[in-house]
């Protein structure tokens, strides 16, 4: 099973260079080709009957994160939504992406989604799907922003990026808590420990924040905004991620964790409202939109808290309802986006105020656009799948009873809602199709003359067409094998259900005949009624808050930034030793470190105070003289009074080493200093030279502390002795010290000399090149 | 001993820094070189000083000296050669090309 999950993958390796044919072979028949397989492997898991397949492939095991895929009806009902979508998403793209498109970039994001969609849906491990759910979001963001010389795509990219990954990081939270509360790792097993995370202190946090997560990616009021702007991606992309899967992402992650949640009320509470509410505010304002994309795109949202309200219900019939919407929903969405994008490509519009009468000049896409679009509306008839769905919604909004208080006013307002949502779903699906197709044709607004569409495109379409209708005519067909799998594993029992179209003369049917009234009475008088856009939401806009806080931070971070980062080493240097300095001794402080031990002390001699003295002096010196030679010697006289403490200390080696270094380094200075201008001019201000000392100051008295400290205080027994028992044994040699370098560290001497190597190699070169100007 | 020796390291790290935070290239080097002076020290210093003889292995003596420390320095002295030395040809080089060797002046490029 991982194979076809890691595919999408192995094939992008190879995507770059076949883009490089691109113009003899269309980069796009090779893409189709790997959904295809994909969608086969799967669909052959419904031979013999189905039942759950575990997989585990281990990835890193000793961090317990493994690769665990766990195939059940959910996952099922996605995979083959994701290769089949991917499949005829991907054929429609060859005709609708030019050769002289990057289709090389196109391509590599595309099947980066497709695998990563199929690793979130089959992931069995939280932390898998977590990688592959910010994925997502990021072939997402590469996809949306692909015309990246586009201002506005440039715009939805980041927008979508930031919500939905604000989303994932929620969700990451959510998921680290359900970790550490059950001790494992695996979705599942979660699942069956439910009672531990339930009865958890911290479980409505965990709601809350795995709530967010579902929200933003699924785009749910408030965290909508980002979908509408997404619409900037190639038509092909909307068509895929911002209809069929991407977006129900978080619909699947409710799904998933929905046996152990629905038990809650609150979950009923937040999930059914804002699922309600998105349903209503999603269609109330695609009526509003002018681009097409802009209604589909509405259309989406409100679909969508459609699904989610169902999931929230949390009934029997509302989760069947809920996975088979989301199946009907991809097969009519799908067409109905291919068909925008073939009136866009067909007329260089999307604009609806342009466009009108097209029904003439493109008779094929107008054909399956009101399938597509009467199904949508949840017309009742019996060859449209979306109108078994809507009335099963409606159905499950019905029988809804709350135990508590606010569940269940939540409860009795649903019903209402429901229709009120599904009358705007009818009005803008009307509004789509005869704004689009009939009216007077405008020729003169197009930018281009309308045609048909070649036929490749409208294979697509139409095949997601003839599944409407297949679905519509035979529900058994998909119910049996499939939505009933799906539903049971989100329902935790058995959640078969057979699919109707004549329930009798009932509420529901009721409640449809209504919204087809009122929606007909509604579209026909749109103009008329518009005007409350103005009132409702007016000037209030989610899109102006979103704008205002990324602006503000945007420039905040700027300006805190040239602040601090202006330039100026000095000013890096200050900052950085400053914050060393507080933060040593704040934990100093806290931890108590200091310690002073004056019993192990070596006496004072009056050789040692001279030298250290003298040493003092000659460092300061450093400081307060402004001749160049002056202080290379005094600096070199901090170097030999360091060796000779060094006799004095017993290190003859290093006394050695030091002298010979000392040496060398002052003649260097000397050769250098001539070619630097004088110390004279040191133009340092007054606060600047009092920070200075006070940084300066800071951290030597750190280091003396720590010094201190650290000699007062042993810890841990020394590792010395071993290199005085074994230098002679195992060494062979009776100067310790050189043992230890050449012998028993001899690879940390390696590197030392490379050091010193690539220093020397540095500094010929840096004196051998010539500087264009000087030559 | 050991205390004063603290003091005598904090004092080196202390002019170390003062000169590192200065604005002339000849100064910072300087800087460089005082501050490594001043880890060497604070390196022997922590572990004891005087404890024994010099840790090269004489027949009948017992007690050496920590020899840990004094390879750890003698590492380090000679890193802190290369660094002393490519820093200042770097500041050569700077100043050469520059006509400056006032950092407050060598930015480099205006962000963004």
């Amino acid at each position: 099973m991982i194979l076809p999950v890691l595919l999408p993958f192995i094939i992008a390796i190879f995507i770059p260079f076949l883009s490089k044919w691109k113009e003899k072979f269309h980069t796009g028949i090779v893409v189709t080709i790997v959904p295809l397989i994909i969608f086969i492997y799967f669909a052959s898991f419904f031979a013999g009957g189905f039942s759950a397949v575990t997989k585990t492939y281990n990835w890193v095991p000793s961090l317990n994160m493994n690769l665990v895929f766990h195939l059940d009806g959910l996952s099922l009902l996605f995979v083959l939504l994701i290769s089949g979508i991917g499949t005829l998403v991907a054929l429609y793209s060859i005709y609708y992406l030019h050769t002289t498109e990057n289709l090389g970039n196109f391509y590599v994001y595309f099947l980066i989604f497709m695998g990563s969609m199929l690793g979130l849906v089959l992931s069995d491990n939280v932390y898998a799907l977590y990688s592959f759910w910010e994925f997502t979001s990021l072939s997402s963001f590469l996809l949306i922003g692909f015309w990246n010389h586009k201002h506005a795509s440039r715009y939805g990219a980041l927008k979508s990026m930031l919500i939905t990954v604000f989303g994932g990081l929620s969700l990451l939270g959510a998921l680290v808590f359900m970790h550490s509360i059950t001790g494992t790792t695996s979705i599942q097993q979660m699942l069956a420990d439910s009672e531990a995370i339930l009865n958890s202190e911290f479980f409505p946090l965990i709601l809350i924040l795995l709530l967010l997560g579902a929200f933003t990616k699924s785009a749910q009021f408030p965290f909508h905004i980002w979908l509408p702007d997404a619409m900037e991606a190639p038509t092909p992309v909307s068509a895929y991620l911002h209809s069929a899967t991407m977006v129900k992402a978080g619909l699947f992650l409710v799904a998933r964790f929905s046996p152990m949640l629905s038990s809650s009320e609150w979950f009923f509470i937040i999930v059914s409202s804002f699922g309600i509410l998105t349903l209503c505010w999603g269609s109330y304002m695609a009526v509003r939109q002018t681009d097409l994309k802009g209604i589909l795109a509405f259309s989406t949202i409100s679909q969508l808290g459609m699904i989610m309200a169902m999931l929230g219900f949390g009934t029997k019939v509302a989760v069947f309802a809920a996975m088979f919407h989301i199946l009907n929903h991809a097969t009519f969405k799908g067409s109905l986006f291919m068909v925008a994008g073939i009136v866009d490509h067909e007329t260089g519009t999307r604009d609806i105020r342009k466009l009108g009468g097209l029904m003439n000049y493109l008779p094929m896409t107008a054909t399956l656009a009101m399938f597509g679009v009467f199904s949508m509306a949840g017309f009742p008839l019996p060859f449209l799948n979306g109108f078994y769905s809507k009335e099963m919604f409606f159905l499950s909004s019905l029988d809804l009873s709350g135990q508590g208080d606010f569940a269940s006013i939540v409860a009795s307002l649903v019903p209402y809602l429901a229709v009120f949502g599904s009358i705007f779903t009818f009005v803008y699906s009307m509004y789509f199709f005869f704004g689009t197709f009939r009216g007077r044709a405008n020729l003169g607004k197009l930018p281009k003359k309308p045609h048909e569409a070649p036929v490749g495109m409208l294979i697509s379409p139409a095949i997601l067409v003839l599944l409407v209708v297949i679905i519509g005519l035979f529900p058994s067909f998909i119910n049996e094998p499939f939505i009933s799998h799906a539903a049971t594993a989100v329902y935790g029992a058995d959640a078969s259900k057979d699919i109707y179209f004549w329930h009798g003369f009932n509420l529901p049917l009721i409640m449809s005949l209504t919204v087809v009234a009122f929606g007909t009475i509604l579209a026909l008088t749109i103009p008329r009624w518009s005007s409350v856009y103005s009132y409702v939401p007016g000037v209030l806009s989610l899109n102006k808050a979103y704008d205002f806080t990324v602006d503000k931070s945007v420039s905040f971070s700027s300006k805190l930034t040239r602040g601090y980062m202006n330039g100026s080493l000095a000013l890096y240097m200050k900052l950085i030793l400053g914050a060393i300095i507080l933060v040593s001794f704040a934990f100093f402080f806290l931890t108590d470190g200091f310690a002073i031990d004056t019993s192990q002390l070596a006496s004072v001699t009056t050789i040692e105070l001279i030298v250290a003295v003298t040493m003092a002096i000659a460092a300061l010196g450093t400081i307060f003289t402004n001749n160049r030679i002056a202080a290379i010697l005094i600096l070199g006289v901090v170097g030999y009074g360091l060796s000779m403490l060094f006799i004095i200390y017993r290190a003859p080696d290093l006394a050695l080493t030091q002298l010979i270094i000392e040496t060398v380094t002052v003649a260097l200075f000397l050769l250098v200093f001539y070619h630097l201008p004088s110390l004279n001019s040191r133009g340092e201000s007054k606060p600047a030279k009092i920070s200075n000392w006070i940084i300066s100051i800071g951290f030597g008295l750190l280091v003396t502390t720590v010094a201190i400290s650290s000699h007062s205080s042993k810890w841990f027994d020394s590792i010395s002795s071993y290199f005085v028992e074994n230098s002679y044994k195992l060494g062979g040699g009776d100067n310790i010290v050189n043992v230890i370098l050449v012998d028993m560290r001899g690879l940390d001497t390696i590197f030392e000399i490379t050091v010193l190597g690539l220093a020397a190699m540095a500094i010929y070169s840096l004196i051998k090149i010539k500087n264009k100007k000087e030559e | 001993m050991e205390i004063v020796m603290s003091v005598l390291a904090g004092l080196l790290f202390m002019t170390g820094v003062y000169n590192l935070l200065q604005k002339q290239l000849l100064r910072i080097v300087i800087g460089t070189a005082l501050i490594s002076h001043g880890a060497h020290l604070t390196i022997l210093t922590m572990g004891k000083l005087k404890d024994g003889a010099a840790p090269i292995l004489t027949d009948g003596v017992e007690n050496y000296t920590d020899p840990l420390p004094q390879a750890l320095i003698l590492t380090s002295i000679v890193i802190s050669f290369g660094v002393t030395s490519l820093l200042l040809v770097l500041a050569y080089r700077a100043s050469k090309i520059n006509h400056t060797d006032n950092m407050e002046k060598l930015r480099g490029n205006d962000y963004e």
